[in-house]
């Protein structure tokens, strides 16, 4: 059991979602009725489908609720145990749709689990966005007050730190003015200020650094270690895996809603990053991936990566020829089908995005199986071992299918310059060729 | 499975300043306690919502708070001019726009509550999903922010007693009473509404229209003495009876005090309100995965 010095102990935490209850759709009460009135014909005919094909290619962790045969329900939290002790910084990592949200809404009281419990001690406090309840019209002044009863703070202590929230978010000329009128930088800056200045025992944090500039990204990351170093327990949910690493001493590490392993933070990331290049081979079959998004259809049945010369690799040179070729099975028509292919890097941010809505060539509607070829002219990309994440759909369904780190390659250098120069990974992640001349004056 | 520790914990506090108690998160099953000690920690978050509803109500409007006045008192003049010019309804002695104009006040703050508080849940669903607090702060400052409107409004009334002549008796002294039964009812029923609005967004035009059946369902374009007696008391049944007859009886001395139709108005408005509190806080585990 619970173990004097934990300050979060989560035992055997579920949490089961309906599918389409997390997406923006909504039950009418005739949706309801219906339900309930061909609940009888769906259990018969979920019946005669399971004796036919009981092996079927179904996520047998996510789907399905084995003691009530109900199909149309996810686990996006399953059986997850582990303790945190006072002071620890733990970062929660995993692919999206691993259940890293979920379990922050759950520590959060934001929603309920289904089974099992968490105890905390302490006061806690989370922050899953920046300005929460921030109002457009109201101006930075009364944001600050709103937004900080919001996060829980009493209006004494937000008097008393007022000035320095102001400072800390570099606002002072503009603090009467409506934050409508402040720049996007503005607005992040004074949000995270707020933020910035809960005083918890316990602090959640989920990808807040997802926002913002580089600099801003910096500023932030600077104050959660403050908050770290002042001896308070931070969980810490990110795609960032350098800051994870900067920041956390343990790490947990989520794969569909269970733990896969629970840790040291470097031999966590170590793991998060091999199992997001399991697929090294460049001929994958997609129909049942699991980096398959919850909730998406699959119509990417194949990926294969193509160098120049046609033969399928995984290993290509910077500057080289890149063709990756999908293969679909549209089980609805797309009349007018899109394709965004993300190139991520090794700590899973992405690089850059091809999309086919941004490019000369208009995709004819299909109907049935075809192949979708995207040629890539010359890489630009520095060495190194980037994946692909994939993303099918139309203008009127949106994405359909999308897969996170689908597929990985590894970069070679190369002399991408023409100069005999190679680069490496120091001077970034993507490489551009530039023209240079010094002019007399 | 033991249910959620209630003891209301306030999440951040200076440091040090309480001993830290142990908070369990397990599933809730069944009825669940209203937490009114917790609500009552929240009250400061209660307060900067409903400060923010005020605020921003009337942002970018040319009339400014004038719509608040505007809304009954063009209702006032439409009833006087088709009920009370052309269809010639008896009005208890008063003059039609006053005796109109009495009712259409509370009921223009319960019929904004209501809507304002069905709609709450919904419209805070950016807080519902990223902010743990008593989900109860939503639609109860939704239904409490409507307070300025209804003073203003009220102001206005004053204004045409005075044009009319009419004194207030001793009577005003319950008005605080009666409104509190205006407030329980629009809280009861739109605790209600906001509840099921999460999951069913039928609501939503439910609402439009039950107010628009409930307005002509309530004496307020007739009196409620047009009905004999058992039936009168009856009417009752419908919270807003009681309110209306209510505040006529105590602002304008209408002739007999409505005290048996209050008495059972009274008793559903409380009913409403408690039903649906714990409807709510039971709806309350699921909202942020709906909403």
């Amino acid at each position: 059991m619970t173990s004097s010095d934990s300050i979060i102990s989560v035992h055997n935490l579920s949490k089961r979602y309906r599918i389409g209850a997390q997406q923006p759709m909504y039950r009418t009460l005739r949706d309801q009725l219906n339900d309930k009135a061909l609940a009888p014909f769906r259990a018969a005919r979920h019946l005669l489908k399971s004796n036919g094909n009981s092996n079927g290619k179904r996520r047998s962790s996510l789907n399905g609720d084995s003691t009530k045969g109900r199909s149309n329900t996810i686990w996006a939290l399953k059986d997850v145990s582990f303790d945190v002790k006072r002071g620890e910084v733990v970062g929660i990592i995993g692919r999206n749709g691993a259940g890293k949200s979920t379990l922050l809404k759950i520590l959060s009281r934001i929603t309920e689990p289904t089974e099992g419990y968490a105890d905390i001690t302490g006061r806690i406090a989370s922050l899953l966005e920046v300005g929460t309840g921030f109002h457009a019209e109201l101006t930075g002044r009364e944001n600050i007050f709103l937004n900080g009863s919001i996060l829980g703070m009493r209006r004494g202590e937000i008097q008393a730190k007022f000035d320095e929230i102001v400072a800390f978010a570099e606002v002072e000329k503009f603090i009467d003015t409506p934050v409508k009128f402040y720049s996007s930088g503005m607005y992040l800056r004074l949000a995270f200020a707020v933020a910035a200045h809960l005083d918890p025992e316990i602090l959640l944090v989920d990808e807040v650094l997802a926002v913002g500039d580089a600099a801003f990204q910096k500023k932030c990351l600077g104050k959660i270690s403050d908050v770290a170093k002042g001896g308070r327990t931070v969980l810490f949910v990110s795609h960032n895996m350098a800051a994870v690493q900067s920041l956390c001493s343990r790490g947990v590490l989520l794969d569909q809603g269970k733990i896969s392993y629970v840790g040291n933070v470097s031999d966590c990331v170590s793991r998060y990053t091999d199992f997001g290049c399991s697929s090294h081979a460049a001929d994958v079959d997609l129909s049942s991936h699991p980096a398959r998004e919850n909730g998406k259809l699959p119509l990417l049945r194949r990926v294969r990566l193509l160098d120049a010369k046609g033969n399928v690799s995984d290993r290509f040179l910077c500057g080289e020829k890149m063709r990756i070729e999908l293969t679909c099975e549209p089980s609805i028509s797309l009349r007018n089908p899109e394709f965004t292919i993300g190139i991520n890097d090794w700590l899973h941010t992405r690089v850059f995005s091809v999309t086919s809505y941004f490019s000369e060539s208009t995709l004819p509607p299909f109907e049935t199986e075809c192949r979708v070829i995207c040629d890539v002219e010359a890489l630009p990309l520095a060495p190194g071992r980037y994946t692909l994440c994939l993303s099918a759909g139309s203008f009127e369904h949106l994405w359909v299918d999308h897969l996170e780190d689908a597929v990985s390659f590894d970069v070679e250098a190369a002399n991408f310059y023409g100069n005999g120069r190679v680069p490496d990974g120091n001077y970034g992640r993507v490489l551009m060729k530039s023209r240079w001349q010094a002019l007399n004056s | 499975m033991s249910s959620v520790v209630t003891n209301a914990e306030y999440p951040i506090q200076t440091p040090g300043s309480t001993a830290a108690s142990t908070l369990r998160i397990a599933p809730s099953r069944g009825w669940v306690s209203l937490k009114l000690g917790e609500l009552w920690e929240y009250r400061e978050l209660l307060y900067f919502l409903i400060w923010r509803d005020i605020k921003v109500r009337y942002k970018q409007t040319v009339l400014g708070a004038t719509w608040a006045i505007i809304q009954p008192l063009f209702t006032m003049v439409v009833f006087s001019l088709f009920f009370g010019q052309l269809g010639k309804m008896p009005s208890d002695g008063l003059p039609y726009p006053i005796f109109s104009f009495a009712a259409l006040v509370p009921w223009t703050f319960f019929a904004n509550g209501l809507g304002q508080s069905s709609n709450s849940l919904v419209g805070s669903s950016n807080l519902i999903t990223k902010v743990y607090f008593p989900r109860l702060v939503v639609p109860l400052a939704a239904v409490l922010s409507g307070v300025v409107d209804f003073v203003l409004a009220f102001l206005v009334l004053l204004g045409m007693m005075f044009f009319f002549g009419i004194v207030p008796t001793v009577n005003a002294l319950w008005l605080p009473l009666l409104f509190l039964l205006a407030l329980i009812t629009s809280l009861g029923v739109g605790l209600w509404f906001s509840a099921l609005n999460v999951e069913f967004r039928d609501v939503r035009y439910l609402v439009t229209f039950v107010t628009q059946l409930w307005l002509f369902a309530t004496p307020i374009a007739y009196p409620s003495s047009m009905l004999p007696e058992p039936w009168r008391t009856i009417y009752g049944l419908n919270p807003m009876a009681g309110v209306v007859e209510g505040f006529r009886w105590a602002l304008l001395g209408t002739n007999s005090a409505p005290g048996p139709i209050i008495a059972v108005s009274s008793t559903v408005a409380v009913v409403i309100l408690i039903t649906g509190a714990f409807y709510f806080r039971r709806m309350e585990r699921t909202f942020a995965d709906f909403v």
